[in-house]
């Protein structure tokens, strides 16, 4: 076999068309890598509603899918990591990133789903042929027990921000839904575009590393796009309004992106992730009455409006809120300026088997250190969040996310493993 | 050729000469193609070559008898590739399809009745057409350890079955897992005669409407959930015995290539993923890691056998199956006393985790197993 390269080969007309699109966003990337890092990358990340469609650059000091602006949807998964070879860890993480340069440009992975040989199964697995590529973005991340000792010899590189998360009140957490030692986000407009870099992902890990568990989410609750309206969580709310903006390069610096000074080199460029499955009662919570419904937010359900005020971005008067209400509890204000990326989505896996609907919020969030961003918020929240009667965490993980690949021959965790 | 249509055209009325035009449009298509003449009569089946080039195959029929006729192209066991019905005498039909190298028949049913007047034809090029002498003897071997494994096999069903027809379900038992290894480790093989698999090796729920349910699994029920063996299970005995001698006697004639061992390893291991890590497939008896053995030992043996081979085109998957071949056998040994023993864990006792664990040795092996068919052709 030996292709003249990999984009003679591919075989889906309309993905193809846009292989130009990829090489522009390419070339944005590589650029990006020189400087005014923060200002490029938000141009490169248009509104998405104005260009769902296109492709999100790939290349760059900083991941994608953590400051671009938020996908329509998502597939998330947690891999346990099953070599035990850190040779084979490493040519996985290779072998992915090339992966992920392909499909984040809207290509087949390896050699395509069709054209190659009869008797050999297609190195891709077909389901996005002929879509766009949908802003794909794919975000990876390492856990605490990646770093466990004896493993790949990375226990004296765990990042001091990495840190296991307490116990907090109220958590039922289920262990197969919980931790993992890499994660994939990956978010797209098109839930199958999404499902299909996931899907592919995980086939190249068989022998590696193998799907611990993962969460589709069919809907954004946040928003990274300054003054666009946030999207309701499945309580009917806007709630993450005070959202940091993937345009606002001094916030990001300051709260999302890990400083070249803090604890772990390595990790400069990257951020902190902490995934949280949240389950909503919702059936209890839909026979709430408005009233209740609005002072456990501490806003109105119509515009979003903290109390007291009258659009959704005015800034609240956290006093005139119960002292139990959520936007009280979660507000920098109340949290010694704690400040996170919120990237959530909503979620229905099926039912719970009681004639209710299994739903909730897949949390996620982005910060420079779990200690000073999630951790104190969370603690907050869940001792006396007024929500608390209508929710439960079930699942739950962090990550320490690598910085960006900056070009064609960097991998994900070259820093770590070099 | 020419005369035979225009006297067809001056004797018919216009219904007829329609279709002759018609013939006559696909007469000149046909001009300088390579179709194979296929000439109908009542009595005989004319076909202007035996031997094709696979890919792209068109027959040029023409019907010279009285009868209405149909043509078909056939694989050995009577399935259909392709076919025209309805072609009236003295008229032309034109018939393609995408033909695979391999022996087949074309039959023309003069009166469009009966299994018809036969030629057999070869189709050869593609990869299959040349094989070499280290393929010859991969087959050879496969053939070879595939009949071993029925020979092994026969009186090992035959004491279960005995015990079946004495009413000793404790025997019965005992001899039941063991009465299925060779079986297992040559399945895809086995399935390739489809009449058998259904009666010896189906499950409750994989019944067709009306099908009677026979063999291993139905007194495996039998054993296992009612304990008992009655009169219409001891009738059952006999028939799997039966049914499992002509496996025995046909299994040495199956049409083995090296695509179909690399293909029917891969097969084995998806009979793992899909039946036995689920716990499905031995769902009374929790036999279950007995079937997985002997399905992993099977696919291993059309492995090592295309090892040579595969070895010169694919080092690195070669390599990464020796791997896998090796952790999952290792992971396989701690669910048994001794590495000769096939006496497994009862799969009901392997919780959750364990059962992961063995459906990610499965699928490190089975993906590269996948190329494996390609490593031997290319």
């Amino acid at each position: 076999m030996g292709p003249a390269s990999p984009g003679e080969r591919e075989p889906a007309p309309s993905r193809r068309a846009l292989l130009g699109w990829g090489g522009a966003g390419l070339a944005l990337g590589a650029a990006a890598a020189g400087g005014a890092v923060a200002a490029v990358r938000a141009g490169g990340d248009p509104e998405p509603a104005a260009d769902s469609g296109a492709a999100v650059p790939f290349h760059g000091p900083h991941q994608a899918g953590i400051a671009t602006a938020v996908q329509d949807r998502l597939h998330f998964a947690s891999f346990d990591v099953t070599t035990e070879d850190r040779a084979e860890l490493v040519a996985l993480l290779r072998e992915w990133t090339r992966a992920a340069e392909r499909m984040t440009a809207g290509h087949t992975v390896g050699e395509g789903a069709y054209g190659g040989l009869a008797e050999s199964p297609p190195d891709d697995t077909g389901e996005a042929l002929g879509l766009r590529p949908s802003r794909l973005t794919l975000t990876v991340g390492f856990g605490p027990s990646l770093f466990a000792r004896g493993r790949f010899g990375l226990d004296g590189r765990r990042p001091e921000a990495l840190v296991d998360l307490p116990k907090f009140p109220g958590d039922n957490l289920d262990a197969t839904r919980s931790g993992g030692d890499l994660c994939v986000q990956a978010c797209a407009d098109d839930p199958q575009v999404a499902v299909h870099a996931i899907r592919n992902l995980a086939r190249i890990g068989m022998g590696r590393a193998s799907v611990r568990w993962s969460q589709l989410g069919f809907g954004k609750t946040s928003s990274t796009t300054p003054d666009a309206q946030t999207p309701r969580n499945m309580m009917g709310f806007k709630d993450g309004t005070r959202n940091i903006a993937g345009t606002d390069a001094a916030a990001l610096k300051k709260h999302v992106w890990v400083g070249g000074s803090d604890d772990a080199g390595w990790m400069t460029g990257g951020s902190y992730l902490v995934a949280r499955r949240i389950r909503m009662h919702i059936e209890t919570w839909d026979r709430a009455p408005l009233q209740e419904q609005e002072d456990i937010f501490g806003r109105d359900k119509g515009e979003g409006a903290p109390v007291g005020r009258s659009a959704e971005r005015d800034e609240p008067f956290l006093k005139a809120m119960l002292p139990t209400a959520h936007v009280r509890l979660a507000h920098p204000d109340t949290n010694d300026g704690a400040t996170i990326l919120r990237r959530g989505y909503s979620f229905t896996d099926g039912t719970d088997g009681l004639g209710r609907l299994d739903a909730g919020l897949f949390f996620l969030a982005y910060q420079r250190d779990v200690r000073r961003g999630f951790v104190p918020v969370q603690r907050s929240l869940a001792a006396h969040d007024a929500l608390n009667e209508y929710i439960q965490h079930v699942g739950s993980a962090v990550f320490a996310v690598p910085p960006g690949v900056r070009d064609k021959d960097d991998w994900w965790g070259r820093a770590l493993f070099s | 050729m020419r005369a035979v249509r225009f006297s067809v055209v001056t004797a018919a009325a216009t219904v007829a000469a329609l279709t002759a035009v018609t013939g006559c449009a696909e007469k000149s298509d046909a001009k300088g193609d390579g179709a194979v003449q296929v000439v109908a009569k009542d009595d005989s089946c004319e076909v202007s070559k035996t031997s094709i080039p696979a890919g792209h195959v068109e027959l040029a029929v023409e019907n010279k008898g009285s009868k209405v006729t149909e043509v078909y192209v056939l694989f050995p066991d009577d399935r259909i590739v392709t076919e025209r019905e309805n072609i009236g005498p003295g008229t032309r039909a034109r018939i393609t399809a995408e033909i695979k190298a391999g022996t087949y028949e074309i039959a023309c049913k003069p009166g469009m009745k009966g299994k018809g007047i036969r030629q057999t034809v070869e189709v050869t090029g593609g990869r299959s057409a040349a094989r070499s002498p280290e393929m010859d003897t991969a087959v050879a071997g496969y053939r070879t350890y595939v009949q071993a494994q029925a020979d092994e096999t026969l009186p090992k069903v035959k004491a279960f079955t005995d015990a079946v027809a004495a009413g000793d379900v404790e025997a019965a038992k005992k001899a039941y897992a063991g009465s299925r290894i060779g079986w297992e480790r040559t399945e895809p093989v086995a399935e390739s005669f489809g009449d058998i698999d259904p009666k010896v090796d189906v499950r409750e729920d994989g019944l067709e409407d009306g099908q009677k349910w026979t063999g291993w699994h139905r007194l495996e029920k039998a054993l296992w959930q009612d304990e008992k063996l009655g009169a219409e299970e001891k009738a059952l005995a006999p028939l799997l015995l039966a049914d499992l001698t002509d496996w025995q006697k046909r299994v040495g004639r199956a049409e083995i290539t090296p695509t179909s061992m690399a293909n029917g390893a891969k097969e084995l291991l998806d009979e793992v993923a899909t039946g036995k890590v689920t716990g499905e497939e031995e769902r009374y008896s929790h036999t279950d890691l007995v079937d997985f053995k002997a399905n992993v030992e099977g696919a291993e043996k059309s492995y090592e056998l295309l090892k040579p081979i595969a070895t010169k085109n694919d080092a690195a998957l070669t390599a990464s199956l020796d791997k896998q071949f090796a952790s999952l056998n290792t992971l396989l040994d701690t669910y048994r006393a001794d590495r000769t023993s096939y006496d497994f864990t009862s799969y009901d006792k392997v919780g959750k985790a364990d059962r992961k664990k063995l459906s990610d040795a499965v699928n490190a092996l089975a993906e590269p197993l996948s190329k494996l068919a390609a490593a031997v052709t290319k």
